[in-house]
C-alpha cells in the first residue's frame, strides 16, 4: 500500500462529494469542448462550401435576417417572381445562372418534409424564347470575360441530379419530384415511387447524392406546382443567383441593388463572414463559460476539500502522531484534486465531443470528430484548478497538530 | 532515553493561562514500564504527548537520547516518530476505511517499505495479536478489543524502542484489557519503554513504576514489588 493506495482508498469514501466536484469540473470542460469541436469544424465546413458552392449571390425579401445561407430560403417571407424574369431580362454581366426558391411546409405519410419549388432552366428558355430573346441557353450578359473559367458549367446538362452541385436542372414536369439523398432513406422512397404531397400525387424522377448541407433533408419539385398547391401565388423566398465567379460578383451587387431596389442582395462571401463571425464569437464565449464554470467547480472543490479536512483531522492527526510529515499530509489532499482534475477533464472532453457529434449535425448541419488537443488543454486546465483550489486545504490540513486527544470523537 | 528539564506547559485560553505541567523534571530509563496515573485533568496527555514529539513544551527541555526533541525540525521529529516511537490511543484511531491489515500496513508505508514486504510484516504482526482470521476486517466490523489488538500491532508495525499509550484500556471490556496489558507486559519484556497513562488500577499494576500527576506535578512511586 502506497500513498496512491491511500487517495484512491479515501476517494471511494464519499462518492457523493467526489461525484459532485467531479461534475462541476467535467461541466466546465464539457462546454468548452463542445463549442470549440462544433465551431472549430463548422468553420473547416464553411471555408469548405464556399470553394464547392456554385451560387455566389444570394436576392432575399428586405427585412430577412440572415442567419445560416442553408437555411435562408425558410424564413417565410416572400417576393414576386416577376423579379426572376426581370432579373433575367436585364441582362447583367456575369450573372450566369438564376435559381428562384419556394419553401414550404408539408407532409408524406405524415412526416413532416420542406417541399422546396424550384424553376428548370427549360422554363426560362421557354420564357426568353417567347420574349423574342435567346437567353440563358447561352452564356447570360454582354460581356463574358470576367473570368476564364465559368463557376457552373451548363452546357448541355440534362442530369437532374445536377442540382445538388450546380443548384439548377435543365427538365422538371409539374408532377416529378427530385429527393434529397436523407429524405429518401427516410421516406424509403425510391426513382418511380409516387408520392401524395399537398393533395397531388407527384413521382419521383430523381434522388440526389448526398451533399451534407441541408438540401439532402428536402424535397423538391416544380417552383410553380409549389405554389398551386401551397396558395402561395406567384412568389419566391429567394433567388439564388450564379455569377461567372467572385470578381464579379463585386461589381454585380450595385447593378442588382439599382435593379430590384426592394430586395436584400446578400454574397456568399459576406454569409461566410457573417458565419465565421458568429463562430468567433462563440468561440470566445466558450472560453468565458469554461471560465466562468471553472471557478464554479474550483470553489466546489475548495468548499468539498474544506470539508474534508475537518471531516478528517482526527485521521490527519493520528497518521502525523504515526510519522506521516506534513509534505505527506499535502500530497495526500493535492493527489485526490490531481486525480479529480484529470478524471473530470477526461470526462469532460468525452461528454463535450459526444455533445458536439450530436449537436453538430443537428444545431449546423456539421458532422464534429473528436479533437484531441482539446483533451490535453481540457485535462490540463482541470487538473490545474482543481490543485489550485485544493492548495488551501491541503496547506490547513498540513498544519495540523499530531495528536493523542481527540475531543471530537 | 527520555529527559524531562523543567518542563511547563501552558495553554492559553481565551486570555486564561492552565498550567497543564508545571516545572515538571523526570528521566526515563530504557526498558521502563511506567504507569501515569491522576485526576482528569491533570496533565496525563499533556506529558505524553510532550514526549511523543507533537507538542512543544512553553519552557524546559525534552531530551531524547540526550537530544532536545524541540530544538529538532518538525520533519526530523516526525521521522524519530515514525522510527522509534510507537502510540496507542484511548479510541483506537484506526482508519475507518482501511481493512485491519491496511491499517498496520500505514506506518510501513510511511516509513517506504515495499508493499509485498508491507503485506508480510502486517498479517506476521496481526498473527502476533491473534487476529490472523481477520486481516480483511474493516475496523466497523471488530470488537473494540480487537481494534485496539489491531492498534497495537500497528504500534508494532516499525519495531519502536518506545510505546507510549494513552488509556489504552479505557474503552475495553474486562476481557480485552487483560488481553491488550499482557500484549504490552510482552512488548516490555522484548527490551521495549512502555510509558502508559490509565486509570485503570488493573493496568496499573502491570507496570513496573508509577508516576502520579497532580495538577500538573510529578510524585514518582517505584512499584518494586512487580519490578522484573
Ligand atoms: N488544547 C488545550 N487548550 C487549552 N487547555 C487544554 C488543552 N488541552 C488540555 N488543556 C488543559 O490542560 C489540563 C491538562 O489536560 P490533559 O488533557 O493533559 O489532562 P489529562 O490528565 O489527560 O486528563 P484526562 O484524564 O481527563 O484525559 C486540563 O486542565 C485541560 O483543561
Ligand atoms: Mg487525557
Amino acid at each position: 500500500m502506497q500513498l496512491g493506495n491511500l487517495i484512491w482508498k479515501e476517494l471511494w469514501q464519499r462518492p457523493t462529494s467526489l461525484l459532485t466536484s467531479l461534475a462541476a469540473v467535467a461541466l466546465g470542460v464539457t462546454a468548452l469542448v463542445a463549442i470549440q469541436s462544433i465551431t472549430v469544424f463548422s468553420e473547416e465546413k464553411i471555408a469548405g462550401d464556399m470553394r464547392s458552392l456554385g451560387a455566389n449571390v444570394l436576392v432575399l425579401p428586405p427585412g430577412v435576417t440572415l442567419q445560416d445561407y442553408y437555411s435562408a430560403d425558410m424564413h417565410g417571407q416572400t417576393m414576386p417572381e416577376e423579379y426572376v424574369t426581370q432579373l433575367a431580362l436585364a441582362r447583367m454581366s456575369g450573372v450566369e445562372n438564376l435559381a428562384p426558391k419556394l419553401c414550404v411546409a408539408a407532409e408524406v405519410d405524415s412526416i413532416s418534409v420542406t417541399l422546396t419549388g424550384i424553376l428548370p432552366r427549360s422554363e426560362f428558355e421557354a420564357k426568353t424564347a417567347w420574349q423574342g430573346m435567346s437567353f440563358l441557353s447561352n452564356p447570360v450578359g454582354t460581356d463574358r470575360g470576367c473570368c476564364a473559367k465559368p463557376v457552373t458549367d451548363t452546357s448541355g446538362e440534362s442530369d437532374p441530379t445536377s442540382l445538388a452541385t450546380q443548384r439548377t436542372v435543365q427538365d422538371l414536369g409539374k408532377d416529378e419530384l427530385i429527393l434529397g439523398a436523407d429524405i429518401a432513406v427516410q421516406l424509403g422512397a425510391a426513382v418511380g415511387d409516387e408520392l401524395t404531397l399537398l393533395g397531388d400525387t407527384f413521382h419521383v424522377l430523381t434522388v440526389l447524392p448526398p451533399t451534407g448541407t441541408i438540401d439532402d433533408g428536402r424535397l423538391f419539385a416544380h417552383l410553380h406546382s409549389v405554389q398551386r398547391l401551397s396558395n402561395s401565388g406567384p412568389v419566391v423566398n429567394v433567388i439564388e443567383i450564379m455569377a461567372c465567379c467572385e470578381d464579379a460578383a463585386g461589381g454585380l451587387i450595385t447593378d442588382l441593388s439599382r435593379e430590384l431596389p426592394n430586395t436584400r442582395i446578400i454574397t456568399i462571401a459576406q454569409v461566410v463572414e457573417a458565419q465565421i463571425a458568429v463562430n468567433g464569437l462563440m468561440s470566445r464565449l466558450s472560453w468565458v463559460f469554461f471560465g466562468i464554470l471553472l471557478l464554479v467547480a474550483g470553489a466546489s472543490i475548495a468548499s468539498v476539500m474544506y470539508a474534508n479536512v475537518a471531516e478528517r483531522r482526527r485521521e490527519i492527526g493520528t497518521l502525523m502522531a504515526l510519522g506521516a510529515t506534513p509534505g505527506y499530509v499535502t500530497k495526500m489532499f493535492l493527489g485526490k484534486a490531481t486525480i479529480l482534475g484529470i478524471a473530470g477533464g477526461g470526462l469532460g472532453f468525452v461528454a463535450g465531443t459526444i455533445l458536439a457529434m450530436v449537436l453538430g449535425p443537428q444545431l449546423v448541419g456539421v458532422s464534429v470528430l473528436p479533437m484531441p488537443s482539446l483533451c490535453g488543454v481540457g485535462i490540463a486546465t482541470a487538473t490545474l484548478i482543481a490543485v489550485a483550489a485544493s492548495y488551501l486545504p491541503a496547506r490547513r490540513a498540513a498544519a495540523l497538530d499530531p495528536c493523542l486527544c481527540f475531543n471530537d470523537g | 532515553m527520555f529527559q524531562l528539564n523543567n518542563v511547563t506547559k501552558a495553554y492559553e485560553c481565551r486570555g486564561q493561562t492552565v498550567n497543564a505541567l508545571n516545572k515538571t523534571s523526570l528521566s526515563i530509563g530504557d526498558n521502563e514500564f511506567i504507569a501515569v496515573v491522576g485526576p482528569s485533568g491533570s496533565g496525563k496527555t499533556t506529558m505524553l504527548s510532550l514526549l511523543g514529539g507533537m507538542m512543544a513544551p512553553t519552557s524546559g527541555e525534552v531530551l531524547f537520547h540526550g537530544e532536545s526533541l524541540y530544538d529538532m525540525s518538525l520533519v526530523e521529529r516526525t521521522k524519530l516518530r515514525l522510527r522509534s516511537l510507537g502510540f496507542v490511543f484511548q479510541s483506537f484511531n484506526l482508519v475507518s476505511w482501511l481493512s485491519a491489515i491496511e491499517n498496520v500496513q500505514v506506518p510501513l508505508s510511511l516509513a517506504g517499505e515495499s508493499a509485498s514486504a508491507q503485506q508480510e510484516r502486517a498479517s506476521e504482526l496481526l498473527s502476533r495479536v491473534g487476529l490472523s482470521d481477520r486481516l480483511n476486517h474493516l475496523p466497523s466490523e471488530l470488537s473494540q478489543g480487537q481494534q485496539q489488538r489491531v492498534a497495537l500491532a500497528r504500534t508494532l508495525a516499525n519495531d519502536p524502542r518506545i510505546i507510549l499509550a494513552d488509556e489504552p484500556t479505557g474503552n475495553l471490556d474486562p476481557e480485552s484489557r487483560e488481553q491488550v496489558m499482557n500484549l504490552l507486559s510482552e512488548f516490555h519484556s522484548e527490551g521495549r519503554s512502555v510509558v502508559m497513562v490509565t486509570h485503570d488500577q488493573f493496568a496499573a499494576q502491570h507496570a513496573h513504576r508509577s508516576l502520579s500527576l497532580v495538577d500538573g506535578t510529578i510524585v514518582d512511586t517505584p512499584l518494586a514489588t512487580n519490578a522484573a
